[in-house]
């Protein structure tokens, strides 16, 4: 009897496990616009907010999100705070050592100087979001690193002189270049940096890793990752086009 | 909030001011602040009750329990707030995950710690990966609270502690000449006239509370601070219907204004209840107002 008992509760979890109804916390820094902020209502809302709905509604699970502090989101991700960090993070061989990845969501891209002169002096104070391989490379340079919890100091820091240049995404800097009355421009050549932007997952979930890069994979196929990326980021983005075909 | 407000980019002036703090998250930067005043509420008796037990223990004939009231005093007293406000919160979380996963996943052969990583059996999780995020949001805050209580109840227990000893010696050996058993004289003599003798002590740590509540945002809790940066920060199109330059220094303004309000608003009510308690006492204020009261 006592061996019935248990073999039903054991075929009752692993029935639960692999039948959905799993909940998966991602995780957001939210101050990171148009890949992740908060909306006027106070909600999550950017590209990657409607990538992670989609990709959970794609591998049937469902998802929770949640507010974390850049600076903290990889430790609370390894301490089981949350399961998944989508924060504009780009893959490198550094966070690698700590947490897994999913295949790229986002093509590797374009970081950008913006300064208050196209001829800035970028070998100067550069500001730039701490643990972002935007800081990383700039200290590689040989510029002076000004680091900044929020990528929004790092631009607040070039305007009231503190920074000559700060140093961070294409994609976040255009549209407040765009909007600063020409107070701001941009300021040297676009350098490519990192591996494209991917889900960050604990490394011991194997299992959520390949469902995550299933359902990315299978966005890619049918064209509407691209399309994402385009309607969030601009026509001149980089998409991920014939090449995310492959293997389709 | 209002229908007027569908509309932002037709607003000007007043009207969009009147709009833009009203949006959701507005409102949500005043639900912040009950977030503040919440933990004030229940940190401070705790730690006032944290502080008298360890007074208690501090001063108890039991030798153990003696160490362990001067241990915790000593301890907490000589280290950073804000090493606690890191360390508390996650052994807390740690080691209650670590207890439940013991309890109710005693098959779970896998090691909970893989390389960097801390898994639990998914029914161990505090809360469940499945519960809503305002369970986990109370979660983060109880830990929060417990990390306070911890820190101020030990200053409050070194204050306490000052403070039974400064009662005059006559009072309690007047006490057990008339009388009173031990537990009589502490209960009618001693922690009535404590109170007097704790108060500026305790005052102070008040005031001390109020202004460390910030560290709230240090441990992810969306409190006032986290919303002031949230929405002082430049804002672009994309990102809200109201785009605005760097606004930080207005909100952060607006918090200067709250907590100076909060901390005179505490003076004035502490002034009122340092007259009550002196009252009839032998201190010096009390001696005070008896020659006023002639």
């Amino acid at each position: 009897m006592k061996t019935l008992i248990l073999g039903a509760a054991a075929l009752a979890l692993s029935a639960g496990m692999s039948f959905g109804a799993e909940t998966i916390r991602i995780a957001t820094e939210g101050a990171y616009p148009p890949f992740n902020f908060i909306n006027d209502k106070g909600e999550i809302d950017g590209f990657e907010r409607k990538l992670g709905d989609e990709l959970c509604t794609r591998a049937a699970l469902t998802c929770e999100w949640v507010k974390n502090d850049w600076d903290s989101i990889i430790p609370n991700l390894v301490s089981s705070n949350y399961d998944a960090i989508m924060a504009g993070m780009s893959i490198t061989p550094e966070r690698e050592k700590v947490i897994a990845f999913t295949q790229n969501y986002i093509p590797p891209a374009d970081s950008a100087y913006v300064a208050l002169k196209a001829d800035a002096n970028l070998n100067g104070n550069i500001a730039a979001q701490t643990s972002t391989i935007q800081a990383g490379h700039v200290a590689e340079t040989g510029a002076t690193l000004l680091e900044f919890a929020t990528a929004d100091e790092t631009v607040a820091a070039v305007r009231n002189g503190e920074a000559d240049a700060v140093f961070a995404d294409r994609e976040y800097l255009q549209k407040i270049v765009d909007e600063s009355n020409g107070e701001l421009t941009f300021a040297g050549e676009p350098v490519a940096i990192g591996g494209g932007v991917g889900m960050g997952l604990r490394q011991s979930d194997a299992e959520l890793k390949a469902t995550f890069d299933k359902a990315i994979t299978s966005m890619k196929c049918d064209g509407s990752l691209d399309k994402l990326i385009v309607e969030y980021f601009g026509e001149k983005s980089k998409v991920f086009g014939e090449e995310g075909k492959q293997g389709c | 909030m209002f229908s007027s407000c569908a509309d932002p980019k037709a607003l000007e002036g007043l009207s969009w001011f009147l709009c833009y703090l009203t949006t959701g998250k507005h409102l949500l930067f005043l639900g912040s602040f009950g977030t503040v005043l919440l933990l004030l509420a229940v940190t401070a008796p705790v730690a006032l009750a944290l502080g008298f037990g360890g007074a208690l223990a501090a001063r108890s004939a039991l030798a153990p329990l003696r160490w362990l009231g001067r241990v915790y005093t000593a301890m907490v007293r000589g280290v950073p707030d804000i090493v606690f406000f890191l360390f508390v919160p996650i052994a807390l979380d740690q080691g209650l995950e670590y207890l439940r996963h013991r309890v109710k996943c005693p098959d779970w052969t896998e090691p909970i710690r893989k390389g960097s990583d801390f898994v639990v059996c998914p029914a161990a999780k505090l809360p469940l990966s499945s519960a809503p995020e305002w369970e986990h949001q109370v979660y983060a805050f109880v830990l929060a609270v417990i990390a306070f209580a911890i820190v101020f109840g030990a200053f409050a227990a070194n204050v306490i502690h000052g403070a039974m000893n400064a009662v005059p010696k006559a009072q309690l050996e007047t006490a057990d000449a008339y009388g009173m058993t031990p537990r009589q004289t502490f209960r009618r003599i001693l922690v009535p006239q404590m109170w007097v003798y704790a108060l500026p002590g305790l005052t102070n740590l008040w005031m001390i509370l109020i202004k460390a509540t910030p560290l709230l945002f240090v441990l992810g809790i969306e409190d006032i601070v986290y919303w002031a940066r949230e929405l002082g920060g430049s804002k672009t199109t994309g990102a809200s219907a109201y785009p605005h330059g760097d606004w930080r220094v207005y909100y952060f303004f607006v918090l200067l204004c709250f907590y100076l309000g909060m901390t005179r608003l505490s003076e004035m009510v502490f002034a009122r209840l340092y007259r009550r308690l002196s009252h009839g006492q032998a201190t010096l204020a009390g001696e005070q107002m008896r020659k006023a009261d002639k």
